[in-house]
């Protein structure tokens, strides 16, 4: 799945604890509020959000002037979604990475239980 | 040359085929991870030098006496573009496949090692995003999930061990100390190049039987390597218990299924039972004679090759 950027992620952080959805210019003086220091462009904030929009993350109403956006998921969703891909495993990130314990079949979970509770002499 | 080149085609069918296959069955490599994994890698180089030496110096042979006269004399045709008059069809296509067998290697190296950096990078982004250090650890952070998991992220720059808060409520603290030792010994061994390598040779083979076990041996050893650094932090029996016990946990976690049923069709038997058979039931480490025996071996693998190619 797409990852944020820094800004994204800032972004995204003011629609998530939003309760409904917020204009651009409502997220802007939010952005503002939240770190004072930065100074954003409302032109800067539309582009963040219509990229959001294209990776899935947030939701645009036409209907309304002007327009109306709001995030796709819960923060927690999203922060479970970021999780399934950690912990999944695919080829590629196996080798990336090094478990203390990697792959086990059923049947060798099995025989560690075994070994564990000590039924089994060896 | 051409005795040479027959030669070295036998060396490389003999380390392509029946050597791993003994070395991947034999007893002693849990007894001396190490000098296995020495052996390992030798045996891996010394093929692949002697099978594209021994077309080189095959098709070399219209050009000259040896290797580097040889080498000389085809540069020279090649930007001529030319022929010897008694060069004949199977020896440039030997050369052609020497060629396209290097460039195949090096370039599956290339892409596996980039991949895994792409992934690495990737992972760590995430991982900075959902954990917190672990108290005390410097390097180690701690996944706010249920189910036990302990990995480390080698870095170019900076490398993570990663523990989740599963891991922390089933093991008890010596144990956890033992998973923390392991992964810091396959850290600071760099045993994820070793890795990374076998990894690389595996996919630019894949129809290559030998190929996958060599990948899976060298595997194990790097664990038990770790295991060997770690029983030094704690004691047999409790690195043991920890690694059934995330052996076991993992396995049932209905939290998180596709930790270990993703790939059930990639999953070799008898990774993990070997580890913890070993540490319960500690055999002598191999004595230093043998181990000595071995390194010399794993030398000449490498040193008969290049005598060969360059010196005949």
């Amino acid at each position: 799945m797409a990852t944020l950027g820094e800004l994204e992620r800032t972004v995204m952080d003011v629609l998530w604890g939003a309760d409904g959805s917020l204009s651009a210019n409502e997220l802007r003086d939010r952005l503002d509020s939240a770190n004072g220091a930065k100074e954003l462009a409302v032109t800067t904030v539309l582009t963040v959000l219509s990229r959001l929009e294209n990776k899935g993350f947030v939701e645009r109403d036409r209907s309304s002037r002007p327009h109306l956006y709001r995030s796709v998921t819960t923060r927690a969703e999203h922060t479970a979604d970021l999780m399934h891909e950690v912990l999944g495993s695919a080829p590629d990130r196996e080798a990336a990475l090094a478990r203390f314990v990697g792959q086990v079949s059923p049947e060798e979970a099995e025989t560690l239980r075994a070994l564990l509770s000590g039924t089994r002499n060896s | 040359m051409f005795t040479a080149s027959v030669v070295l085609a036998a060396l490389a069918l003999t380390l392509a085929w029946p050597v791993p296959l003994i070395l991947a069955r034999a007893a002693w490599p849990a007894r001396a991870p190490g000098t296995a994994l020495v052996l390992w890698q030798s045996i891996a180089l010394a093929g692949g030098l002697s099978m594209i030496g021994s077309l080189v110096l095959y098709g070399l042979i219209p050009f000259g006496g040896n290797l580097i006269e040889g080498g000389f004399e085809f540069v020279r045709h090649l930007f001529a573009g030319t022929l010897p008059p008694d060069a004949n069809f199977s020896q440039m296509f030997a050369l052609c496949l020497a060629a396209l067998l290097t460039g195949h290697l090096l370039l599956s190296l290339l892409l596996t090692v980039v991949r895994s950096e792409k992934q690495r990078a990737r992972h760590l982004s995430l991982v900075n995003l959902l954990s917190a250090p672990l108290e005390g650890n410097p390097g180690t952070r701690v996944l706010d999930h249920p189910s036990p998991v302990a990995y480390c992220l080698p870095g170019t720059t900076s490398s993570v061990t990663v523990l989740s808060e599963g891991l922390l409520t089933l093991l008890d603290e010596s144990q956890l100390r033992a998973v923390i030792a392991h992964e810091n010994a396959h850290l600071a061994q760099q045993h994820h190049l070793v890795l990374l390598a076998f990894k690389s040779w595996h996919s630019a083979l894949p129809w290559f039987p030998i190929a996958n076990r060599a990948e899976t041996a060298v595997a194990v050893l790097v664990e038990m390597l770790a295991d060997d650094q770690a029983r030094r932090a704690t004691d047999d029996r409790t690195l043991a218990t920890a690694i059934a016990l995330v052996g076991s946990g993992a396995a049932t976690d209905p939290g998180a299924p596709e930790l270990t049923w993703a790939n059930r069709g990639e999953i070799e038997p008898g990774l993990v039972g070997p580890r913890v058979v070993r540490l319960l039931n500690p055999q002598h480490p191999l004595s230093s004679s043998a181990r000595a025996v071995v390194l010399l071996a794993a030398t000449a693998l490498l040193v008969i090759p290049t005598v060969l190619l360059v010196l005949i």
